[in-house]
């Protein structure tokens, strides 16, 4: 991604996360983590990761920030936050992150991570001889790669239902356990008298 | 025209975890908390995303850190699930979301 595009999502992406931290209202929180999120997901595509842009953009920005508006206008938040911040409270939580960052800075200034090596059209093209015989001659993604296009989804899709089919298979059971949670934990309990 | 390093991409996910560190430091909200918690889980996707990138398998980036970031993405959908759940139920009963006034666990 080109530097003035890199920090352009960047801030949009950090304004949003300060926003979340600094604005009193939950509903103006929620909003600003959207806009948080979206930048987010910009930085995802010019990463080459187009799936995971997307995929952060449907289910956090479509789904679970919905969820969280939902429930904040259900319980009518607006007259929290009234009380005044102690100072201790206020004193580390911008102490401690602080130091995270000043850590964070000491260490890049030390170590050489280099540059990412180009995508482009000759790079896929090549990659394309170098695939795993096990992926068929007249699959998408060899037709793709040969057009000097990545095909992120083909690609994901395939490590998905080959090496991860059994995390896949797990990751359902675990939705399905989280669906029966909420279920028994949002039914009115019965007490006996 | 100069593209953006790994540094970069990492400095930033760091800067967004503090965000989301210091937000769960000084809210008192504790819907709030809980978002905060959801942009530090997002911080931490950026860098696996950003070392997936970095890490070139056969001239294409690592697909196994973006199969991680699937995967913690599906876990936190989850997560929101549940614990906006367990958020609602504690509401019900004490008609608070006030970290300050839950206090009946402390000794």
């Amino acid at each position: 991604m080109p530097t003035p595009l890199f920090y352009i999502f960047a801030i949009i992406m950090l304004a949003g996360g300060i926003g979340v931290v600094a604005l009193k209202n939950p509903v103006a929180s929620a909003l600003s983590m959207i806009v948080s999120f979206i930048g987010l997901a910009a930085l995802f595509v010019g990463l080459n990761a187009y799936f995971v842009g997307i995929l952060q953009v449907l289910v956090y920005t479509g789904a679970v920030m919905v969820l969280f508006l939902f429930i904040i206008m259900l319980l009518d938040l607006k007259k929290e936050e009234s009380k005044t911040l102690k100072m201790p409270t206020l004193a580390a939580g911008i102490i401690i992150p602080l130091l995270l960052v000043l850590q964070l800075f000491a260490v890049f200034q030390t170590s050489e991570l280099g540059d990412f090596a180009p995508i482009n059209k000759e790079s896929l093209i090549a990659a394309e001889a170098q695939l795993p015989t096990s992926i068929a001659a007249d699959s998408q993604i060899r037709k793709e790669l040969k057009q000097g296009s990545l095909p992120d989804v083909n690609l994901i899709g395939q490590k998905l239902f080959t090496e991860y089919n059994f995390p896949l298979q797990v990751i359902g059971i675990l939705l399905l356990v989280a669906t029966i949670g909420c279920v028994s934990l949002s039914k009115k309990l019965k007490y006996k008298a | 025209m100069a593209t953006a390093s790994l540094t970069e991409y990492l400095f930033m996910s760091g800067i967004l975890f503090s965000i989301g560190l210091a937000g769960v430091i000084i809210r008192r909200n504790i819907i709030v908390i809980f978002m905060c918690l959801e942009l530090m889980l997002a911080a931490a996707s950026l860098t696996l995303v950003a070392f997936s990138r970095e890490n070139m398998v056969a001239g294409l980036p690592d697909y196994n850190g973006q199969m991680l970031v699937f995967f913690v993405i599906t876990v936190a959908a989850a997560e929101v699930a549940v614990g906006l759940a367990i958020i609602v139920a504690l509401y019900r009963a004490r008609q608070t979301v006030n970290t300050e006034d839950l206090t009946s666990l402390q000794g």
